[in-house]
């Protein structure tokens, strides 16, 4: 112990740093924040602004006319959802020692599949939304099972095949959305009431946002993940072949099926969040022109959530903020990609992180060779 | 059937047009994952370097006739700095090498659509009035640079020692290193050269292929380079062949309309193509392993 108290603070704060996850996500997001706030003033607009806009959200008061608006803090919410989805499937897989690059496939997927069944299901009260919900769950498996059986079977990357799957999610979901009769290059008719989330009650509490009931999906989500990570045999033997593959075949789990069912839920995660938009947020189907980025933004989300339930349920919600006060900054005359830049920013300083690790390391060696540390 | 093969024929400057970016960036993909480092960012990198020869050049066009050289120049160098963060984060701290390229990707679409409303005041560049012009036979100088970055690949991989060392290091790193060959080094090269590569092939698409940046312009084109490098087992030859036959086929998804015999099929169908037929070889030649063994892995001189 006499050794550790001549370790400087310095020291110490680093240790900590390396450490603890929770502590460098929010080390990460504020300087994050930092050298977005730094490059908005670079380029001659007003940080003030940008901040301003994000109180928006998170409160619906806007500072600047002095005017409450409950429907900003509903927007941020339906922004947040599918970006906690993505984030959660993205840490599904990561749990389990892979690198699902796919979710914006699978999102496409499970948008695609609740679409269709919006569209020809049986249009009786909730059972309509249910199916619709069933079959994007079940289409999101079926997508992000194909990667675990190539990778369990072929030992194809996950990331090289999640890539090619996105763009075939796409290509095929504009195709075959576009053979529905009546639809054209950018829509399909309406659906039936019948088949959207949406919520008086929700909408009524936050003055008309599009708030839906989507919102207690997702919290069903987190708290499903929350208990299958960290409470079930499932949840032990994924985390187990995360953490080391090999003594996790050892120890007699079935590695192959683990990676195949690791897959499927976390496709079933990100499709959900398909489903959600699609049913909660249009009243029609979309035949996609762009991706949505939700997928690729989950990536994120889960890196700063450090793929636990809780953690990315958090970052989901702070991911949501920034976009959803996009538009907000538009307005007062900040370009909204200071967002998107923010976001990429934090991705990138969580790959950096190893270099504080490698600077702890350096030091104490430092200190090893001057004899202040006797070991 | 005449007819069909000469719109094909007609088709050619067309297709080389769309094949040379993607060939570009492919080589410079293969170049950084023979060297041991997977580069994901290729898509955002050529984002980058999309932007920025589309903003140079519409800068320049009006006072100097040099403004397209100029506007390649610049955006290798800006494709190169970018890729300097994927080096710092993959090789010096060892991090994932799927995160920091991620990060890039992401980084790229916030960064050249902020400077496009910071210099243009809208989420584009300006649209400038010439884009490069083709040359003999309607064909577009980039087939040119094309041709030249992959044989000049091909050459340096094969043909000197350097190249070797390269291949060594993406093969086994600790075996290169002990052997007296600096593996930060190499790589550290390997990665700022695909770079460089990934931002010209984003100046070559946005001055041939469109007439301003958006942020659609690059739409997937360097995952398909990506995918190109992977269907053609890291090979040059192979990823000759794999950005001919996947820029054949995005120029069919294009220009097929003028193709009767063709018009039955959605366009969507030649758009997928690139990557079902990329997922497909991999789990055909999943037996082989052609992709360079320490790809992906950081390397670390401790580990035997």
């Amino acid at each position: 112990m006499s050794a550790r108290s001549s370790v400087s603070l310095q020291d110490r704060i680093l240790d900590k740093f390396t450490s603890s996850d929770a502590l460098v996500s929010v080390v990460v997001v504020i300087l994050g924040f930092l050298v977005g706030t730094i490059l908005v003033a670079v380029v001659g607009r007003d940080p003030g602004g940008m901040y301003s806009a994000i109180t928006q959200v998170l409160t619906g008061w806007d500072l600047r006319r002095g005017v409450w608006n409950a429907r900003y803090i509903g927007e941020w919410l339906v922004v947040s959802m599918p970006l906690i989805l993505c984030g959660l499937s993205m840490a599904f897989a990561a749990r389990t020692g892979l690198f699902n690059i796919g979710a914006e496939g699978q999102y496409i997927v499970g948008l695609t599949a609740a679409q269709f069944v919006a569209l020809y299901g049986p249009p009786i009260p909730v059972l309509h939304w249910v199916l619709a919900v069933l079959a994007a769950l079940l289409a999101g498996a079926v997508w992000g099972g194909i990667v675990g059986i190539l990778k369990a079977k072929y030992s194809v990357s996950e990331v090289v095949a999640t890539i090619m799957l996105n763009y075939v999610a796409f290509f095929s979901s504009r195709f075959l959305t576009m053979l529905i009769p009546g639809a054209n290059t950018y829509r399909t008719p309406n659906f039936p009431t019948t088949a959207l989330l949406d919520s008086p009650f929700l909408q009524g509490l936050t003055n008309g946002s599009r708030l839906n009931d989507g919102l207690w999906l997702t919290l069903l989500s987190v708290l499903f993940f929350w208990v299958v990570i960290g409470r079930t045999r499932l949840g032990f033997s994924l985390r187990a072949t995360g953490l080391n593959k090999e003594a996790a075949r050892y120890a007699g789990i079935n590695v192959n099926s683990g990676i195949t069912t690791a897959m499927a839920i976390s496709g079933a995660f990100a499709a959900l969040a398909g489903a959600i938009v699609a049913l909660g947020a249009f009243t029609y189907g979309r035949v996609l022109g762009g991706q949505d980025g939700y997928g690729f933004n989950g990536i994120a989300v889960a890196l700063v959530g450090n793929s636990t339930a809780w953690g990315t349920a958090l970052s989901g919600l702070l991911f949501g903020m920034l976009t959803s006060a996009q538009p907000l900054m538009q307005s007062r005359q900040i370009p909204k990609e200071i967002t998107s830049i923010i976001m990429g920013l934090v991705v990138v300083f969580i790959s950096l992180r190893g270099g504080v690790r490698m600077l702890l390391e350096w030091r104490m060696k430092e200190l090893a060779r001057k004899g202040r540390v006797s070991e | 059937m005449s007819g069909f093969f000469k719109t094909i024929l007609d088709m050619l400057p067309s297709v080389l047009m769309i094949v040379s970016p993607i060939l570009i960036a492919a080589v410079g993909g293969m170049i950084s994952e023979k060297s041991g480092v997977v580069n994901i960012a290729l898509e955002g990198l050529m984002g980058i370097g999309a932007f920025a020869a589309a903003a140079t050049h519409v800068l320049l066009e009006s006072q100097t006739g040099l403004s397209i050289p100029i506007a390649l120049l610049i955006a290798t160098v800006a494709g190169m700095a970018f890729a300097l963060i994927h080096a710092f984060a993959s090789i010096t701290l060892r991090a994932d090498q799927v995160v920091s390229g991620t990060g890039i990707n992401l980084l790229s679409l916030g960064i050249t659509v902020f400077l496009c409303q910071i210099i243009f005041h809208q989420e584009r560049t300006e649209p400038f009035r010439l884009g490069m012009l083709p040359g003999w036979g309607g064909i577009y100088p980039t087939a040119w640079i094309a041709l030249v970055v992959l044989i000049l690949a091909w050459y340096f991989l094969y043909k000197r020692p350097v190249g070797l060392r390269l291949r060594a290091c993406g093969e086994h790193p600790q075996a290169a290193a002990s052997a007296g060959i600096n593996v930060v080094k190499i790589r550290y090269m390997a990665v700022l050269i695909s770079g460089a590569l990934a931002g010209l092939a984003g100046a070559s698409l946005v001055l041939t292929q469109t007439i301003q940046y958006t942020v659609y312009t690059i739409n997937g084109a360097g995952f398909i380079a990506l995918a190109a490098v992977s269907f053609g087992r890291w090979l040059p030859k192979g990823i000759l062949g794999s950005s001919m036959l996947f820029g054949t086929s995005v120029a069919l998804a294009i220009y097929m309309v003028n193709i009767p015999s063709l018009r039955v099929l959605p366009s969507e169908f030649f758009s997928v193509m690139p990557y079902i037929i990329t997922l497909v070889t991999l789990v055909i030649f999943s037996g082989k392993d052609y992709a360079p063994r320490a790809a992906g892995q950081p390397f670390d001189k401790g580990r035997s």
